[in-house]
């Protein structure tokens, strides 16, 4: 260790050059996630378990998905506070549509009574096919909120946070609204594997999921004219309309690929969870947005990539998991989680100034 | 010799290692104006800014009536009685006028911290009548016109008694009348004593205004001088180092019959009434007119950034049929706005990605508009190159690290990247320095040599006369004029833009400037 004993002027550079250069480097907030892991593995060796790591993956997974379409909305200089409510009213509608069991004392109430949920379950119960039908409902109802969240954004000049909130909202309402507040059980086995299934017991399906999605997404915003027109509206909006930029367009499709990514994250929440929940994810909107803003996304639009909201979002995971294992209660929990969050926000303000600084010519 | 106010001795500055002053020396008489002029980059606004004390001089000194002046900030400038008037005004808009007036020192009621709001409103009553400002000091700074502004901006600098006061480009978004306006005040400050230094790169305007010149090239004083010792010439030799014969390039273009452009009875209520051009192919269209005439709002409809009510838009002979700026650019349209920095260029953005935005999506593959990122590159540098844009390797160095003019080659060269046949030029050199300017003449005219048609909008009419083959004049979102090569003349085209109509012989004599 060059830091014990008496450290020449050398070694002090050298170490204050190797902190820069880490807290300069895009990648900081993986550094920071592995600081947080190491520090606690003698506190907690349980954290570095196989079963932990594991938990931690498939927690990592869904809140990625999500977070990549709060990115693609946050480079458009927007927001969508909606994500959590598509989550909600997707996992009621594809449960609805798959179970094959509902107690009529729980949903005799539900407007979906008789007609779409009966006692046998919902309309394609047992059909083999259920399941892709329901994945494909549940994202075109995705898409379909984006579709109006950015309507009334770009038509009628709303501010997205309102907009946003509004249709949060009124979906999670109507999705309480639907099942009375009850979970849709009964869902078919295959589905189950989605959430906790894996190939060859190596690689989970939602990881496939998720990994589907980046590639995707990352392809969309590196290669295509599409995606350099979401960096531009984001970033000048009137300049983009000078050169031909339909921004118009591309406000709506931003919205729409949060509400498909967010349908895809309720996909596999509600594997996981074996059932549809109408207040699924409701808490899950602090953790997004964090991940995407913590993995360097800006707030103000024209800035954001995929790769930097998966450390965002292993941040979020990571700092949850570490403090469950220490087994706080709640309050302590979400105390210590906002200090390490003002912690890394304020590293992250700290080497934007340093590398405005060394940059400035 | 009058009595030196202020002095500046062997000021020298350097910003990362770069040299922006050199042991530069000038002096400041009392009661006389004295213009500064240099090309972009020359050093003006780092000089203005240590005397203005935003920036501190690596070495050299400064002396305010012989004492030494070394102001640490802009507040020291200020107690000094030396104001600046940055060519971006900094008001707050949503705060009144008397507030703005007073707003590093409010008038208190004995001194405890509660402001006296009739003491407020007395005292800039007072500074902003000795401007000649006619409005209430309750007024809010969004209610007035960018004239009126500037007058706060003064009336800030007066209500401080301040007795050097500079002008930092203060003409760039004034119309005709609140210039004429602003050069009176500024001869009432003279005759007040008080010392001002104006900046400017309308060479005019200095020669009319000033009594002595200091000339500044990359960071030195090449010359110095009273006023009546330099003409424009000179003025521009020691500028930019060489001899510049003409302001204006050497016209070559031809124009033909074939009309590219045609607006037929363009009517936006209220904006724009009645609008009738049309420019030929391989022609230059000049359209002047005061602020408020409508000029960059009728752009605006023609390329379809806004819409109209009644009227056609005739592109090559065909109806425009979706008036929408991406319909614009599928018809050869190009529009090079007059906003560059808001409307022109992602600021943070490359120099190499500013130059692909517009041909992009021509260049990309046809399944899913993929990016082809080698034909971008390859023909952004071309069109560096040949439009000599001076810049770091551009896929590096960002748009906003440029100079005022290859900030506009790169707004012009985006276009470029898709061969439009229609030009909309809204004041293209609007801030940029004479050198600069040569070359976007010299960009305009060839375009119209290969065969373009030209549309520039210009508040400067030297600017026009230089460059088109007939100018349009609007007033009041009409029309008034239309006027040949072999016509060009200032005073015509004036009084055209004044509001008294070519066509209308029972037009209205009077040349309010409207707002």
């Amino acid at each position: 260790m060059f830091l014990k004993g008496s450290p020449t002027e050398r070694n002090k550079s050298d170490v204050k050059d190797l902190f820069v250069k880490v807290l300069l480097s895009e990648y900081f907030i993986v550094f920071f996630c592995l600081l947080i892991f190491v520090s606690l593995m003698p506190v907690t060796p349980h954290i570095a378990s196989r079963a932990n790591i594991n938990n931690i993956m498939s927690n990592l997974w869904p809140l990625f998905i999500i977070a990549i379409g709060q990115t693609v909305v946050l480079i458009v200089a927007g927001i969508d506070l909606s994500q959590t409510s598509i989550i909600a009213i997707t996992s009621v509608v594809g449960a609805a549509i798959m179970t094959s069991k509902a107690d009529p004392t729980l949903f005799e109430k539900s407007p979906l009574w008789g007609w779409f949920l009966t006692e046998s379950g919902g309309p394609l119960a047992g059909e083999p096919a259920a399941i892709y039908a329901a994945i494909f409902v549940m994202i075109l109802i995705g898409v379909g909120i984006g579709c109006f969240n950015g309507f009334f954004i770009h038509k009628f000049k709303m501010p997205p946070f309102m907009v946003t909130l509004v249709s949060q909202m009124l979906f999670s309402a109507l999705a309480i609204y639907l099942t009375k507040s009850e979970n849709i059980i009964g869902l078919p086995k295959n589905f189950k594997a989605i959430g906790s299934g894996s190939i060859m017991k190596i690689i989970p399906y939602s990881m496939i999921f998720a990994i589907v999605v980046a590639v995707l997404a990352a392809i969309l915003l590196n290669k295509t004219v599409l995606g350099k027109w979401l960096y531009l509206v984001g970033s000048n909006p009137k300049a983009s309309a000078v050169i031909g930029v339909p921004t118009g367009k591309v406000i709506i499709f931003a919205y729409a690929f949060s509400g498909f990514c967010a349908a895809m994250g309720s996909v596999l929440l509600s594997a996981r969870l074996i059932a549809g929940r109408p207040t699924l994810g409701q808490t899950m909107l602090m953790d997004v947005v964090g991940a995407a803003v913590i993995g360097g996304t800006s707030l103000f639009g024209g800035k954001g990539k995929v790769s930097w909201t998966l450390f965002g979002a292993l941040f979020f995971v990571i700092l949850a998991n570490a403090l469950n294992m220490m087994k706080l209660p709640f309050y302590v929990v979400d105390m210590a989680k906002g200090i390490v969050i003002i912690i890394a926000v304020a590293f992250d303000v700290l080497r934007i100034e340093i590398k405005r600084r060394t940059n400035v010519m | 010799m009058g009595e030196n106010i202020l002095a500046l001795r062997n000021i020298s500055k350097a910003f990362y290692g770069i040299k922006a002053l050199s042991d530069v020396s000038i002096r400041v008489e009392k009661g006389e104006v004295l213009g500064i002029i240099g090309e972009n980059g020359a050093g003006k606004s780092t000089l203005m800014n240590i005397v203005g004390g935003v920036l501190q001089p690596d070495s050299g000194d400064m002396l305010l009536y012989d004492q030494p002046y070394k102001p640490k900030n802009t507040m020291d400038a200020n107690a000094s009685k030396i104001a600046f008037i940055h060519q971006e005004l900094n008001l707050c808009n949503n705060l009144t006028v008397a507030e703005n007036i007073f707003l590093i020192d409010f008038p208190k009621i004995n001194k405890i911290p509660y402001i006296n709001k009739r003491e407020m409103n007395r005292l800039a009553h007072e500074a902003i009548k000795a401007v000649g400002l006619q409005c209430p000091p309750d007024t809010l700074i969004e209610k007035l016109s960018q004239g009126e502004r500037q007058l706060v901006e003064i009336a800030k600098a007066f209500s401080m008694d301040a007795q050097v006061i500079i002008f930092d480009e203060p003409t760039t978004s004034l119309t005709a009348r609140e210039t004429e306006r602003l050069f009176k005040i500024i001869g009432d400050l003279k005759q007040k004593g008080r010392s001002i230094i104006y900046i400017s790169h309308i060479l005019s305007d200095i020669q009319k205004l000033t009594d002595r010149i200091v000339v500044l090239r990359d960071g030195n004083v090449t010359a110095e001088g009273t006023t009546s010792s330099f003409n424009i010439d000179s003025m521009i030799f020691n500028m930019i180092g060489r001899d510049m014969k003409h302001i204006y390039p050497e016209r070559k273009n031809v124009v033909s019959d074939e009309k590219k452009v045609e607006l037929v009875n363009i009517t936006k209520k209220g904006i724009v009434s009645n609008i009738n051009l049309h420019a030929h192919e391989g022609e230059v269209v000049g359209i002047f007119g005061l602020m408020g005439s409508g000029r960059t709002e009728l752009m605006h409809i023609f390329f379809g950034l806004d819409s109209f009510e009644s009227g056609e838009i005739k592109i090559k002979g065909k109806l425009k049929s979706k008036n929408t700026a991406v319909q614009s650019i599928k018809q050869g349209v190009a529009f090079v706005t007059e906003n560059r920095r808001e409307e022109g260029l992602m600021l943070e953005m490359t120099v190499l990605e500013n130059l692909s935005f517009v041909a992009m999506p021509n260049l990309a593959s046809r399944f899913l508009r993929f990016i082809d990122k080698s034909r971008i590159a390859d023909k952004a540098a071309a069109i560096s190159q040949r439009l000599r844009i001076k810049s770091g390797a551009i896929e590096k160095s960002a748009a906003k690290s440029l100079s005022g003019g290859n900030q506009q080659k790169v707004v012009i060269g985006k276009w470029l990247m898709t061969s439009p046949e229609i030009f909309i030029v809204d004041e293209p050199t609007r801030g940029i320095d004479v050198g600069a300017k040569f070359e976007v003449y010299s960009v305009i005219n060839n375009l119209a040599c290969d065969g373009a048609a030209v549309l520039v909008v210009s508040s400067e009419i030297e600017e026009l006369m230089g460059i088109c083959d007939r100018i349009y004049v609007m007033s009041r979102g009409e029309i008034t004029g239309c006027v040949g090569q072999d016509e060009f003349d200032r005073e015509t085209i004036l009084r055209y833009a004044f509001g008294q109509c070519a066509f209308n012989k029972n037009a209205s004599h009077e040349s309010e400037v409207q707002q």
